[in-house]
């Protein structure tokens, strides 16, 4: 009896429902609160990767549509938006997190069906985050006053916002709301392969009553990138992305008077020490590495483990990464979903090639993946030095090299010894250690026994080549804002 | 009478538990859907995992053989619906309870040593363990000395265990440890691994008098242990979640759980076990449901 009723009791394939999401064959630009077709008349294709179909046509933007947003959105903000009492544009932005709320749902299924993502992740972390980062900042909008006491405070003008493929809803959150918390207006360019949520958002900014233009929407490539950072009317740049796209922006904007934030690259050192709580620490390192199939720009892809626990927790780790799926990511169950692009697909196997060339011993779980659409198993670099290429440079994928260290001061001196300092994992059960080592490592943000976690209320940022300025919390809120 | 020392140099020091941490893996296990043949099947295999219960002051005769019928009968309406693993009384009623399951698959399981506190003799308990024992359990269910325990004689604990586990010849036993007593996760990992090394062959969480019982949070802790001391070892002990799962929909969790830090080789009542008394028809109206597409009341399945 027992033995038919175990045998290879596995889930069964749990879809989660498309048939209630609205998908436009085509999408326009949305500049002044209309939708407007773009002046080359140019659209291009944008896929699921988990299948390679096409989910809809976007447009894609001109340096003279650029310009047209950016006029729309300096009208907005000269003749309404800067007007507005704040507790008026508070209630705008309450409304865009509430309709926002009211349709997370299909939020959630656009978000996974364009960008890869899994469901899990999208439905529990992306949509209620960036409906969150709309709360948090409507709350602050009245408020400037007691956020920044006793200084004089200013809006920027028009912020031009550019956000990467990895969360797209939720990165227009964060560029969004505290833009029109702070008083401006804004223009922002989604990622070319993930402009679906964006432009969701734009027609729930349009339900809300937004005045036109204080929001504009304009998709399109590298080019349409350009013309915002080069558009001499626009008073901010706010750019999260690539360091070497944020290197070419650094030096675009040199000598205008423009503001700007960069948000980054990274390489973030994931430590774990001998008296780490030791299954919670393999689990911390599995969210640090394979969350969004490792598309995170804080991803904790350096892994240091001190030598007398590495054995274990290098066994620990293999066996949780057994029971993670990959396939799928509209299947419930799904833990690793599909690579955003066929690029960047590539870029990780030529990371995992030089590995091998490297002579570093890999590992890759037994499982089964999806043969259309862009997969790529969840991977371990095992005795890798700190002079190999991928535990340098930034693979932006399920990889995750391991190195070991012997000492307090060792670890502190291997992880800050990186390009990069955006993020960084601490597992002890010393309060003490861990204070001392958030005070000596280099990086943004620092989690201690945990990874990966997000909240409005935190400023996030990095230092060196992961950029500069900060997100969220107060400290996002006045990157938009002149304070004197 | 003199105590032989069993306790050896060979328990690790435990690792420590961050609650927050499990907490997150929990939802993780949570967060799994588990729909059409994967629930049917899973919920199949709860039912052949139950020790139906009864540990009652007013627990009679009368009482108990009705039980032992309905751990054989589960819902005659329905075919193929498996027994339940056990059913789990008192000592007194071990000889009864074994009359009614003679000639089925269905063992019978006696909580012994003092149960639910504990707090008697050494020698009481071997005693009350030897009876269960004589008159024909399967399987014991010990109490730990959880008093002992808290100001931290440990040695005490593990040789009391090891000295039941000698006293039960070839019944199995089972280590309840009480964790609602026990109270931190670092105490019900630390407890976990005395009465994995002294011999247990299951290990339980609860007596099912105390709240809260059978956390999912306890149980992964106690998941664990058994995956370290496999992994060092390669011998199987059985887990047994008690008191407080309900509901199908939990009873899933936990295997879900097992299934991820334990793997398939543990699905199966020979190394996990619910004790649980009223999950059984939780369980029986899911699967009617995905039989017939119909919820049915209470009214529709027998309660004891």
């Amino acid at each position: 009896m027992k033995k038919e009723l175990n045998d290879n009791w596995d889930y069964s394939s749990s879809l989660e429902a498309i048939n209630h999401i609205q998908l436009k064959k085509k999408y326009n630009l949305f500049i002044d609160g209309k939708w407007i077709a773009p002046s080359k008349n140019t659209y291009f294709k944008t896929i699921n990767p988990a299948n390679e179909e096409t989910l809809a046509e976007i447009a894609s933007a001109s340096k003279e549509d650029v310009d047209l947003a950016v006029k729309a959105a300096r009208k907005a903000y000269t003749n309404v938006w800067s007007k507005m009492p704040a507790s008026e544009r508070a209630k705008y932005i309450y409304r865009i997190a509430r309709l926002m709320q009211e349709r997370a749902r299909e939020f959630a299924v656009i978000e996974s069906l364009e960008s890869g993502k899994t469901i899990r992740e999208s439905r529990d972390v992306d949509i209620p985050l960036a409906c969150n980062h709309f709360f948090y900042y409507a709350g602050w909008a009245d408020k400037l006053d007691y956020a920044f006491p006793n200084q004089k405070i200013e809006s920027l003008g028009v912020a031009g916002q550019i956000i990467p493929w990895n969360f797209p809803l939720l990165m227009a959150a964060w560029k969004i709301a505290p833009a029109l918390a702070a008083g401006n207006t804004v223009v922002l360019k989604p990622a070319e392969t993930t402009s679906l949520t964006a432009l969701k958002l734009a027609e729930i900014i349009e339900e809300s009553g937004l005045p036109p233009g204080v929001v504009n929407i304009v998709t399109g490539f590298g080019e349409t990138g350009a013309a915002i950072v080069n558009h001499p009317d626009i008073n901010k740049i706010a750019f999260t992305g690539s360091t070497a796209v944020g290197k070419i922006i650094q030096k675009a904007l040199v000598g205008t008077s423009k503001k700007v934030t960069l948000e980054l690259g990274g390489k973030s050192a994931n430590i774990i020490f001998e008296d780490a709580p030791i299954d919670q620490a393999v689990e911390g390192i599995v969210n640090g590495i394979f969350f969004n199939q490792g598309h995170v720009c804080c991803a904790g892809s350096r892994l240091y483990v001190q030598e007398g626990i590495a054995e274990k927790v290098i066994k620990k780790l293999k066996q949780r990464m057994e029971s993670l799926y990959v396939g799928d990511p509209l299947d419930k169950n799904t833990d690793i979903g599909a690579i955003n692009s066929k690029e960047q697909l590539q870029t990780i196997e030529k990371y995992l090639k030089i590995g091998l060339d490297e002579g570093t011993e890999m590992y890759q779980p037994k499982c089964t993946i999806p043969k259309k659409g862009f997969y790529c198993a969840p991977t371990l670099f095992l005795n890798v030095a700190q002079s190999s290429i991928i535990a340098q440079e930034e693979i932006f994928g399920p990889v995750l090299t391991i190195q070991t260290f012997r000492t307090v001061d060792e670890v502190i001196q291997k992880a800050n010894n990186s390009p990069f300092g955006l993020a960084a994992g601490v597992w002890t059960d010393k309060g003490s250690r861990i204070f001392n080592l958030t005070s000596k490592l280099r990086a943004g943000v620092i989690w201690a026994n945990c990874y990966n976690k997000f909240d409005p209320t935190s400023p996030f940022g990095g230092y060196k080549e992961s950029g500069f300025g900060r997100e969220g919390g107060l400290h996002g809120l006045s990157a938009y804002l002149k304070l004197s | 009478m003199e105590i032989k020392s069993y306790i050896s140099n060979k328990i690790p020091v435990s690792p420590s538990i961050d609650k927050v941490g499990v907490e997150e893996r929990i939802a993780r296990f949570q967060s799994r859907s588990i729909k059409n043949e994967a629930k049917k099947q899973g919920l199949n295999m709860v039912l052949s995992m139950i020790d139906l219960t009864t540990l009652e002051g007013k627990d009679t005769e009368g009482k108990v053989k009705q039980m032992c019928y309905k751990a054989k009968h589960l819902h005659d309406h329905f075919d193929g619906i498996p027994q339940v693993a056990a059913v789990c009384v008192y000592p007194s009623m071990v000889a009864i309870a074994k009359n009614e399951l003679r000639n089925s698959s269905v063992k019978v399981a006696s909580v012994a040593t003092g149960f639910p506190s504990g707090q008697t003799s050494l020698a009481l308990k071997l005693k009350d363990t030897k009876f269960a024992v004589e008159q024909g359990a399967d399987e014991i269910d010990m109490v730990i000395s959880r008093g002992k325990f808290l100001t931290g004689e440990f040695a005490y604990v593990f040789d009391e265990i090891a000295a039941v586990k000698e006293t039960c010849g070839k019944a199995r036993l089972k280590v309840i440890l009480e964790t609602g007593e026990l109270v931190t996760l670092d105490n019900v990992r630390k407890a976990s691994d005395i009465a994995i090394y002294a011999g247990a062959d299951f290990i339980k969480t609860s007596t099912g008098k105390i709240q809260p019982a059978a956390t999912m949070q306890v149980t992964y802790t106690m998941l664990m242990a058994i995956r370290d001391y496999y992994d060092e070892t390669g011998i199987m002990v059985g887990m047994k979640p008690a008191g407080g799962i309900s509901t199908a929909k939990l009873a899933l969790h936990n295997l879900v759980m097992v299934k991820e830090i334990l793997g398939t080789k543990w699905l199966s009542n020979e190394w996990f076990r619910f004790g649980a008394s009223s999950l059984a028809n939780d369980v029986l109206m899911q699967l009617v449901k995905i039989e017939t597409g119909v919820y049915q009341s209470n009214d529709y399945f027998s309660i004891d």
